[in-house]
């Protein structure tokens, strides 16, 4: 059962959910290929900073560069200073990310002058023009002044003016994707990502290669979720019931997280993903190995693979948790009871049954909230998954091999 | 439709001994004059009425997407509203919106006893117009033309349904691709509809959700408006008006002329064009 | 109602017992009323928010003392949280406790420990509650309905607003809207966010549809004082008194009143559409019935942008009164300011697009929203540069309505100009949901309405009550409150332009790669409370006044405005005799009032006011 149901209080979890796996494999990964993150400092920024120089495209290389150069400057003395970027902004990482970044700082300088205007001006008329006495009065000085007004009414419209044209510019960078875009489909379910590449290949994070630019289709099965990618400036809503796409191309191998920034209900703040970047030439390689994921690996590898990407995870625990759907745990060759009363041992066909047609048999004291998955796994998946839900079984686990324990590898400490 | 009644102050004949100007009963304590409350009436309707138009302009708003997004729906499912009914209803409200002015006419003239024989004919009117939308929705119910969550065509409806339900499927083609990026599609994720027959297009109940929604909206409106024309007969009754405080009269008079005019937008957006 | 002394009785003591307050047709015991339920809201909207933000901290403090991913132990929360924090957090539990006994639930509930504050479905109750309360509780009706009830018809010098019943109508209403929300509160709470978007409000199991009803009776609330308002300001304005002799609080105020009775009604429909949506499945919003969950966005947007500015132009106009009266100067460029309150009330109905820059509407619809959208900045930015310029060459004294509106330049000027960045297209695509618009809204609208409200709020509150207030404590609050927002709500622009996304339960998962997140959010945190303690002190401060204040003279900052032309706390009818107004009348003519260092007051009459 993959929804979100209303007794899933604390379907949250830091220990089992696939999340913070992924986080974990990503935290060690990032610290294999980013060494340089752990160091600090002001190196670890020129580092970075050279590395998005090698990177970047030459067309727009130079232009973010001196971007990044200035920015840099609001990094004096902060405990940001650690965590990359500039000040205000992580670190860019697409062809576009240049565009909000400028007109960022453009803005932000604007507000900073305007607003050290106002307090200033703001604190000089309280100094010189401070009430001494209680009964004293004000000047005479003029109650308007149409010249004035007018003044401060024209300087601000073409102040705006420029950033408006400024945001629109990049705004139609953003939203133009170039025709030979690599393609990627987007679905978002509460509370998890699936990347399906051309191949047919699903996947729970977003590889994409780096030498061209990719363009994702996105819809919703649910509610609106919204796919932010803060080191790309990319955010983009995925709707019910239609399709938004959204385009970037990435300018640094690496990898980046991947946000839903539209509430979503009780795991909206889990639904995370991570962006792969690939070395050049590497994603195809990677896309291949992954796309056979069923031919190379055992059936029970493959059928953890399956309960993860799938969607089961959010609702069925290996620990014997109860979440949303009752828990895979020892539930191969166990009698189940069902709402209507009746009884069946949980063996292959019944573990069949309730993932093609979830509604058939419904296990009493749980609510009918799976979708079903008819059409959407072949036999050979089921097989996978049925073997999987099996070696959870204390029981029966001999039948098939029981899987490395990947969950439980120590994270470590990624924070300095 | 309360409100309206709490717009016109009236009858606090406590208060008006201290004011310093000598009030009459009908003048509330803060206002001048029987002009000046007047005004003020007036204009407090007429603000009212400006946000019953905004009111009602969210569902017109929602008529023109659903529209624009499912043009073969509208076409094919306004067929089954009864033209000859709707006809009815308007010829019944337009007739009680004369009625109406000529009360307050009556008012102003002090004309007690026509202004109560013009409210009982518009309240008579109101309660046709409630009569023939009933055996209307019964009909829509009976068939299973429902909303949209409801929706579910019997098969006999579709014989009942137009001749022209054929002749329309050619028309009926598919939504196009939207402006902008997105594309109106059904992910295929998403459960196959459950709509109804073959020739019918999907999502019919589309059209029903919408008219549904707004002749029910103003349904509650009529409802409303007999409540304020009875309020005015009571008072009329009781012989509260004159040449000078005929304001209420006025005012539910405006109200029942938006109510009258809404329907005749409704009308032809639902029953009549194709 | 027999008073033998010839002296007037004043409105407060004119009926007796609490049906003369509830029943009362009185303008100015409907706005104490409103006052008294907005101020109620307020303490409840305020303890969801140190709820919410206590919560926040646990991430950052538990965060590196355990292993990264491992799970806090259930004490640990307590062990860091201030004691103030206990307290809010017995609070929330007993106010959220209806939500756990959802059927099943209780099972769960055992099985696995809470690890921070709040459970993720208690988190997004109390997140969304302190929105909901904040905004059609608070905010909305916080100045028009309370200081504006109050202080209208006695600006204009009037006896009262145009239709009294109705505007007892309104307060009612409110009543019916609070009950509505505490329904909601005590039933199983609600999780949609204050914004209701679907089709995630037409598929949870909160209580979607009371919370609807309630806004919707809200709705009417607001259009109720809206029309009264309008027909006030239009019909009973004291003879003599033009458009232009109109104090700048009456403008923005009308101009306000267009905007409730233009916008509100459109929330008003599709509430009801998305109660529809729920009990009947009307499927007008659902994409599996052909619905458009987008055009929900667009009707409440309609609404709720122009709301902003039902929000914040009583603050304005309230900041345009405290300023001249506190610089004993002329307000500069009045016909600027008076035209720019309705500028803003009519350019705001063109803009609620850019709330869905990235919803995938077409770029054309954004690039127009985006385009009006600044617009809408010029008219704030004239207003700020006339209120400076009325500083100029003034005599400024720092009571502590001046504090306030020194306060409110000083925060909307972030605000304001943050919205900048939100405004432009392709720096809103970064910042969209995520923790700056957080702190842009809550600059405008805590740090702009809030503070302008409890800088009205003691401006008139010697009109009110009679009484003065205590000037040390009264800046004192203003200063913590003052410290406390900025120190809450800064951290959070570096936050959002950081990456951090709002509405998130927890953010511990994003500590590995972003760990300033830590230390902003535990700032934020320290700022709340700072602000918590802002709020106690105004409170001390004023009901020490009701105690022990000395009373008010009529006049006590030296303002030509009508409502201090009459005795503190006015008569029942407002004014002995109806004031006329001559040609020369100006309500921001300030030489002819004298300060009397013997009493404390203004003594004189302003010129042309007979």
């Amino acid at each position: 059962m993959r929804r979100r149901l209303a007794t899933d209080r604390y379907s949250y979890s830091h220990g089992q959910g696939t999340l913070p796996a992924a986080m974990k494999r990503e935290a060690l990964s990032h610290n294999d290929t980013r060494g340089g993150d752990t160091r600090g400092g002001a190196d670890r920024r020129a580092a970075s900073a050279a590395q998005a120089a090698r990177a970047v495209p030459a067309s727009r290389g130079s232009e973010a560069c001196d971007l990044r150069r200035q920015t840099g400057l609001f990094a004096w003395g902060l405990p940001l200073a650690q965590a990359g970027g500039s000040f205000w902004l992580p670190d860019p990482a697409s062809t576009t990310a240049h565009y909000t970044d400028y007109l960022f700082y453009a803005i932000f300088y604007i507000s900073a002058f305007f607003f050290a205007l106002i307090v200033v001006l703001m604190t000089v008329f309280l100094i010189l023009y401070r009430r001494r006495d209680s009964r004293s009065k004000a000047d005479k000085a003029p109650s308007h002044s149409t010249v004035l007004e007018l003044f401060w009414t024209f300087v601000p419209v073409c102040i705006v003016i420029y950033i408006f044209a400024a945001g629109f510019i990049g705004y139609m960078e953003m939203r133009t994707a170039p025709p030979d875009a690599y393609e990627i489909r987007v679905t978002g379910q509460k509370w998890k990502w699936f990347f399906t590449y051309p191949t047919g290949y699903v996947d729970e994070n977003l590889h994409v290669p780096i030498d061209r630019p990719v363009r994702l289709v996105m819809t919703s099965r649910d509610v609106i979720h919204s796919l932010f990618i803060p080191a790309f400036r990319l955010k983009m809503d995925l709707v019910p019931g239609r399709y938004t796409s959204t385009w970037f191309h990435a300018v640094r191998p690496g990898e980046y997280p991947l946000l839903c920034a539209e509430y979503c209900g009780d795991n909206h703040s889990s639904m995370l993903a991570e962006v792969v970047v690939h070395e050049p030439g590497r994603f195809e390689k990677w896309l291949e190995e992954a796309s056979n994921f069923m031919k190379n690996l055992s059936p029970v590898e493959a059928g953890r693979i399956l309960y993860q990407r799938q969607g089961c995870a959010q609702c069925h625990s290996l620990d014997g948790t109860r979440k949303v759907g009752p828990s895979f745990k020892n539930a191969y060759g166990e009698p189940v009871r069902f709402a209507d009363g009746t009884t069946a041992v949980a063996d292959e066909n019944y573990l069949r049954e309730s993932i093609l047609v979830p509604d058939a048999k419904i296990v009493a004291g749980y609510p009918p909230q799976m979708p079903p998955y008819q059409g959407l796994l072949d036999e050979d998946k089921i097989a996978a998954l049925i073997a999987f839900i099996k070696s959870l079984s204390d029981a029966h686990a001999d039948e098939a091999t029981p899987p490395a324990d990947a969950d439980e590898a120590p994270a470590p400490d990624a924070s300095p | 439709m309360n409100d309206l009644t709490a717009l016109a102050p009236h009858g606090v004949s406590a208060q008006s001994e201290q004011g310093h100007h000598p009030h009459p009963d009908y003048v509330a304590h803060h206002f001048d004059s029987a002009e000046q409350q007047f005004d003020a009436g007036k204009l407090g309707v007429w603000v009212f009425l400006v946000t019953e138009i905004l009111f009602f302009s969210g569902l017109f708003c929602a008529y023109a997407v659903y529209r624009g997004n499912h043009p073969e729906v509208f076409v094919y499912a306004h067929h089954f509203l009864d033209k000859n009914l709707g006809a009815l209803n308007t010829a019944v409200l337009i007739f009680s919106s004369l009625t109406m002015a000529l009360a307050v006419r009556a008012a102003q003239l002090e004309q007690r006893r026509a202004l109560i024989a013009f409210l009982l004919v518009t309240l008579l009117c109101a309660f046709v117009f409630l009569g023939v939308k009933y055996v209307e929705y019964r009909q829509k119910w009976e068939h299973g033309l429902l909303w949209a969550g409801r929706y579910h065509a019997t098969g006999q409806e579709s014989n009942h349904g137009p001749e022209a339900a054929s002749a329309d499927r050619g028309a009926a083609v598919a939504a196009g691709p939207r402006a902008g990026e997105t594309t109106p599609a059904v992910p295929p994720e998403l459960p196959p509809e459950a709509t109804a027959s073959e020739d019918a297009p999907r999502l019919v109940g589309v059209f029903f959700s919408i008219y549904f929604a707004m002749t029910g909206l103003h349904a509650l409106h009529v409802i409303g408006g007999i409540g304020a024309v009875t309020w005015i007969l009571a008072r009329a009754v009781r012989g509260d008006f004159n040449r000078f405080y005929f304001g209420p009269v006025d005012y539910v008079g405006l109200y029942w002329h938006l109510v009258d005019l809404v329907w005749i937008f409704l009308f032809p957006l639902l029953y009549l064009i194709h | 109602m027999d008073h033998s002394s010839s002296a007037p009785v004043d409105y407060l003591h004119a009926d007796r017992g609490i049906r003369s307050w509830i029943f009362t047709l009185d303008h100015k015991r409907i706005g104490v009323m409103y006052l008294v339920g907005i101020a109620a809201s307020l303490v409840l909207g305020g303890l969801f928010a140190l709820a919410i933000r206590t919560h926040l901290a646990i991430p950052a403090l538990t965060h590196g003392t355990t292993p990264a991913a491992s799970v806090p132990a259930v004490g640990e929360p307590a062990a860091v949280a201030a004691p103030e924090a206990a307290a809010v957090q017995a609070d929330a539990a007993a106010g959220l406790a209806a939500e756990g006994q959802a059927p099943t639930a209780a099972s769960t509930l055992q099985e696995t420990p809470p690890r921070y504050l709040l459970t993720p479905r208690q988190y997004n109750r109390v997140f969304t509650l302190h929105g909901a309360i904040m905004i059609f509780l608070v905010i909305i009706p916080g100045i028009p309905a309370a200081l504006g009830n109050f202080v209208l018809p006695l600006m204009l010098g009037a006896k009262d607003v145009a239709f009294p019943r109705l505007n007892l109508a309104s307060f009612h209403l409110w009543v019916i809207g609070a009950v509505f929300f505490l329904a909601v509160l005590f039933t199983g709470g609600l999780d949609t966010g204050w914004t209701f978007y679907t089709p995630y409000s037409t598929t949870t199991d909160t209580r979607v549809v009371t919370a609807a009803l309630g806004a919707f009776i809200l709705g009417f609330s607001s259009i109720f004082t809206g029309i009264n308002f309008i027909a006030t300001v239009h019909m009973l304005r004291a003879r003599g008194m033009s458009w232009f002799k109109m104090p700048l609080f009456v403008w923005s105020l009308y101009a306000t009143a267009v905007i409730q009775v233009l916008a509100t009604p459109v929330l008003g429909i599709t509430l009801l559409l998305v109660a529809a949506e729920r009990i009947f499945g009307l499927g007008i919003f659902d994409p599996k019935l052909g619905g458009d969950p987008v055009l929900f966005q667009h009707f409440f947007w309609f609404y709720s942008h122009p709301a902003v500015y039902i929000m914040i132009l009583p603050g304005m106009g309230v900041v345009s009164e405290s300023i001249s009266t506190f610089s004993r100067k002329h307000i500069f460029g009045y016909r600027f300011i008076a035209f720019s309150s309705v500028a803003i009330a009519l350019l705001g109905f063109l803009v609620w697009g850019h709330h869905m820059f990235t919803s995938g509407q077409s770029r054309l619809a954004g690039m127009i929203f985006s385009a009006l959208t600044f617009s809408v900045s010029i008219p704030s930015a004239i207003k700020v540069f006339n209120w400076l310029a009325t500083m100029y060459k003034g005599s400024i004294s720092l009571q502590t309505p001046m504090c306030y509106a020194l306060a409110f330049l000083f925060l909307f000027g972030i605000g304001g100009l943050t919205g900048l960045f939100l405004g432009a297209l392709s720096t809103d695509v970064h910042l969209h949901d995520t923790y700056f618009v957080v702190a842009h809204f809550h600059y405008v609208m805590f740090g702009g309405t809030l503070v302008a409200f409890l800088g009205g709020l003691h401006y008139w509150w010697p009109k009110m009550t009679g009484k003065m207030f205590d000037e040390t404590l009264g800046r004192l609050g203003a200063l913590a409150i003052f410290l406390g927002l900025n120190l809450t709500f800064f951290p959070q622009f570096v936050l959002g332009s950081r990456g951090m996304p709002r509405r998130y339960f927890d953010y511990s998962l994003l500590l590995d790669r972003h760990p300033e997140f830590a230390g902003l959010n535990v700032l934020s945190t320290a700022g709340a409370f700072l602000t918590g303690l802002g709020f106690v002190i105004v409170v001390i401060c004023l009901a020490h006044s009701l105690w022990r204040g000395r009373p008010a003279p009529a006049n006590p900052w030296g303002a030509a405005t009508l409502e201090w032309q009459t005795s503190s706390p006015p008569p029942k009818e407002n004014f002995l005799r109806p004031p006329v107004l001559s040609e020369s009348y100006d309500p921001y003519y300030l030489d002819d009032l004298e300060y009397d260092d013997k009493t404390g007051a203004y003594a004189g009459v302003p010129l042309g006011l007979a």
